[in-house]
């Protein structure tokens, strides 16, 4: 363990640089669940059913509303990303609205899209 | 200088930094990163899609020459973009020459045997036979 990292106080744009990286390696869990729906959707229709039989148990929502919020927290991060190698943003008070605004667009969109899947008969 | 050039010109005039190529590297992330933006989006209403859809609709969709492109084309660039990720993720906290090699390249099988496997088994649909 590094000297610093006990002696330093959280703050916002550490908190999202972390999150970042701990999304990016649960969206690498993730993408293998793709990988399995395009084996099983190459397999047949018995197979694709138990795929979407898993995915639809409750464990199965629950890691695929974790799998959401952690993209669309990957996606906010990404842009903030683009937007500090732009060379925008780089202030302190600039990079903290950008990271609280990362998590608050993920909350949202997050959301948002488990709304719009409730409604649209799609859960 | 005129063209954009993310070297600084230190790194120019000595030709040192990151094994000579750290400034290409970046700039391809950040285009394949980029290219994500869109892709991931579509792949949030085609996931929609696909949950109101069961095997033979899901064939059919995948059918469509639009939805096999983007689709392909999505875990093409984000299995590559996971790798470099986790790469970065792995040189940063394994600092065993061996282990970090180990885990680099299980990260590479790993990724680049789902990915293949993503693919193919998408393209074989969509081709039909099956």
């Amino acid at each position: 363990m590094s000297p610093h990292l006990s002696v330093w106080r959280w703050h916002v744009t550490m908190a999202a640089s972390i999150a970042t990286r701990v999304t990016g390696v649960g969206l690498y869990l993730g993408a293998l669940i793709l990988a399995a729906w395009a084996l099983s959707l190459a397999s047949g229709p018995e197979a694709y059913g138990a795929f979407k039989a898993c995915l639809g148990s409750p464990l199965g929502k629950f890691v695929l509303f974790g799998m959401s919020l952690s993209f669309f927290y990957h996606l906010a991060a990404g842009v903030r990303h683009m937007v500090w190698d732009l060379g925008y943003g780089m202030k302190v008070q600039q990079a903290n609205v950008l990271s609280v605004a990362s998590f608050a667009f993920a909350i949202a969109a997050t959301l948002a899209v488990w709304v719009i899947a409730g409604m649209v008969g799609a859960l | 200088m005129g063209k954009p050039d993310f070297r600084t010109p230190m790194s120019r005039a000595r030709g040192l930094g990151a094994a000579h190529h750290g400034a290409a590297e970046w700039l391809s992330n950040g285009l394949m990163a980029a290219a994500l933006v869109p892709l991931t989006l579509w792949m949030v209403f085609a996931v929609l899609r696909l949950a109101q859809l069961d095997y033979y609709g899901a064939v059919q969709w995948i059918r469509s020459p639009v939805n096999v492109s983007l689709m392909v084309l999505t875990v093409v660039i984000a299995f590559a973009h996971m790798h470099h990720g986790m790469r970065v993720v792995i040189e940063d906290y394994v600092h065993q020459r061996l282990g970090k090699l180990g885990a680099v390249a299980l990260s590479l099988f790993v990724s680049g045997l789902a990915g293949a496997l993503t693919v193919f088994s998408i393209l074989k649909v969509a081709l039909g036979g099956a």
